[in-house]
C-alpha cells in the first residue's frame, strides 16, 4: 500500500505492507533510528512517538494507520541547532543512563510540559509510568524533566493549545552553560 | 521481531462503509480501532484475521455527550478522553477510577472504550465497570440499530453478542443519583488486574434501592455478582452489609489459578475489593472523597 506520512514536518511517501508497524517504518524505511524498538508488546515505551500531537507506542500502530497523519519523533525535538530544554535537562541531570529509553522518555516529557508547565514529581512519574528504563534510572529522569520545567521547558498555561510557548521565547541555556 | 501475519487492510470512511466491509469480508475480518488489544494478539498469532477494517476515521464515534438523561460515549472514544471528561468524572467516578488503572497513559491515548468492550477480555476493567453501571450498548448492522444490555453482551471469554456484520457504535449509561467506585490490585503499574471490583450504589432514605457489583479477572458470570447485588438491595449502606456483600461476591466468582495468583488468594481479593469499593462509594455518597 502506498502511504504518505508527515514526519517532523516533512512528507514521506512509501510502499508498505499493511502489517508493517510504524516503529519499523520510521527506523527501516525512513532511517530515523532515534525511535527505539524494545519489548514489542506495548509495555516498555521506548518506541514512543507523537501521532497527531499525542504520544503513542509506535510498536502497536500500523504504518498504514499513520497514512495522512503527522508523526513527530525525537529527531524533531530540537529547534534547529538548539536542543529542546527537555534534551538539555537529560544532559544536565544525567537522565540518559544507557540512553535506550531516552527518546521515548523525552517525547513523553515534552508532551507533559506542553500540557502542564509545572508538573509535580507525581505528575512526572504518572506520565512516564508506561515507559521502562532498563537502568532503572528513574530518579535522574524525573529530575531531568523538572530541570526542563524550571529552565523554560514548560508552557505558560496548563491548557496551552496552539498558543506559542512563552517558555520558548525566553533565553534557553545553551549546551555549554548546561555542562558548566 | 514480532510482526502480524499478512492481512488485507481496509480503511472505512463512513459507518455504512464499515458495516458493508464487515459484511463483505465475513467472519475472518476484524475491526481495528486503537488496536492495543488486537495487534499484540496478532503479533503473537493468537489472532490471525484475513482483513482489518480500520474505523479510526469515524470521528462521529469519538464523542462523549449527554443525550437526554444518558451519558453517551462513542465506541471510538479513547481511554484518555473518557478519563479526562468532566461529565464522566462528575457523574461516574467508577469510570474515572477504572480508567486511571487501565494500562498506562500512552496506551490510554490510543486504546478505545468500544474496543475494550468488544475484545471481551475476561480481565478487562471497563467490562466490569460498565456492567456494574448496567450500561446499554448500541450496535449497528446492515439491518439498522439495536440496543443490547451489557449484561447480555458478554457471552464468554473474547465472545460477544455482536453479529458478524455489526459494529458497536455507542455505550449509554443513565445519569442518575448514585455513588460508585472501582478498586483494583495489579502486580505492577499498567498490568492486567489480579482482581478488581466495582461498586455502584443508589441510596434513598438511608436504604440501598439498587446496587451494581462488577468483578473482573475472577470468572464472575458476565463480570457481575448478582447475588451480592440482591443481598444489598433493600438493606442499609453500612460496613456490616458491605463485608457480607464481599463475602457473597467472593463465593459467587470462579477464579482460576495462574501466574497472578492461586484461587484462594484471588477469592480473598474479590471479597476484600468488593467491600472496599462499596465503602468508597458510600463515602462518596456522603460527600467524602474516597
Amino acid at each position: 500500500m502506498r502511504i504518505t506520512v508527515t514526519v517532523n514536518g516533512e512528507q514521506h511517501t512509501g510502499d508498505v505492507e499493511p502489517r508493517l508497524l510504524l516503529v519499523h517504518f520510521l527506523r527501516d524505511e525512513l532511517g530515523l533510528t532515534g525511535t527505539h524498538w524494545g519489548c514489542d508488546t506495548s509495555n516498555c515505551g521506548v518506541c514512543t512517538v507523537w501521532l497527531d500531537g499525542t504520544p503513542v507506542k509506535s510498536c502497536t500502530v500500523l504504518a498504514v494507520m499513520a497514512d495522512g497523519h503527522e508523526v513527530r519523533t525525537v529527531e524533531g525535538l530540537a529547534h534547529g541547532a538548539e536542543l529542546d530544554p527537555v534534551q538539555q535537562g537529560f544532559i544536565a541531570c544525567h537522565g540518559l543512563q544507557c540512553g535506550f529509553c531516552t527518546p521515548g522518555m523525552m517525547m513523553t516529557a515534552r508532551w507533559l510540559l506542553d500540557h502542564n508547565a509545572d508538573p509535580s514529581e507525581e505528575d512526572i512519574r504518572e506520565a512516564i509510568s508506561g515507559q521502562m528504563c532498563r537502568c532503572t534510572g528513574y530518579e535522574n529522569i524525573v529530575r531531568s524533566v523538572r530541570w526542563a520545567a524550571e529552565h523554560g521547558g514548560g508552557r505558560g498555561t496548563a491548557d496551552a493549545g496552539t498558543e506559542p510557548a512563552p517558555g520558548r521565547e525566553e533565553p534557553v541555556p545553551g549546551r555549554e552553560e548546561v555542562r558548566a | 521481531m514480532q510482526v502480524p501475519a499478512a492481512f488485507q487492510y481496509e480503511r472505512a470512511t463512513s459507518l455504512e462503509q464499515a458495516i458493508e466491509l464487515l459484511a463483505r469480508y465475513g467472519p475472518e475480518a476484524r475491526v481495528v480501532a486503537g488496536g492495543h488489544s488486537l495487534l499484540p494478539m496478532m503479533k503473537l498469532r493468537l489472532a490471525q484475521p484475513e482483513a482489518l477494517i480500520d474505523i479510526n476515521d469515524l470521528s462521529e464515534l469519538a464523542l462523549i455527550r449527554v443525550d437526554g438523561h444518558d451519558l453517551a460515549a462513542g465506541a471510538m472514544v479513547r481511554h484518555a478522553d473518557l478519563l479526562a471528561s468532566p461529565v464522566v468524572g462528575e457523574h461516574f467516578p467508577i469510570l474515572r477510577d477504572a480508567e486511571r488503572v487501565i494500562a498506562d497513559p500512552l496506551v490510554r491515548n490510543r486504546g478505545t472504550v468500544g474496543g475494550s468492550l468488544c475484545q471481551a477480555d475476561p480481565s478487562e476493567d471497563l467490562s466490569a465497570a460498565f456492567s456494574a453501571l448496567r450500561a446499554t450498548l448500541v450496535a449497528q448492522g446492515p439491518g439498522g440499530r439495536r440496543t443490547i444490555a451489557i449484561r447480555e453482551f458478554f457471552l464468554g471469554p473474547y465472545e460477544t453478542a455482536l453479529n458478524e456484520a455489526e459494529l458497536l457504535v455507542e455505550i449509554r449509561v443513565p445519569i442518575r443519583s448514585h455513588a460508585s467506585a472501582y478498586r483494583k490490585v495489579e502486580r505492577r503499574v499498567g498490568d492486567w488486574a489480579v482482581v478488581a471490583a466495582g461498586a455502584v450504589l443508589e441510596i434513598s432514605g438511608g436504604v440501598i434501592t439498587e446496587a451494581g457489583i462488577g468483578l473482573t479477572a475472577v470468572g464472575a458470570p458476565r463480570f457481575v455478582s448478582e447475588q451480592a447485588e440482591d443481598f444489598l438491595r433493600g438493606g442499609r449502606p453500612d460496613d456490616e452489609a458491605f463485608a457480607e456483600a464481599g463475602r457473597i461476591a467472593a463465593q459467587e466468582c470462579r477464579p482460576t489459578a495462574d501466574q497472578r495468583g492461586p484461587v484462594d488468594y484471588k477469592r480473598h481479593l474479590a471479597g476484600e475489593l468488593t467491600t472496599r469499593a462499596l465503602r468508597a462509594a458510600a463515602a462518596r455518597a456522603q460527600g467524602q472523597e474516597a
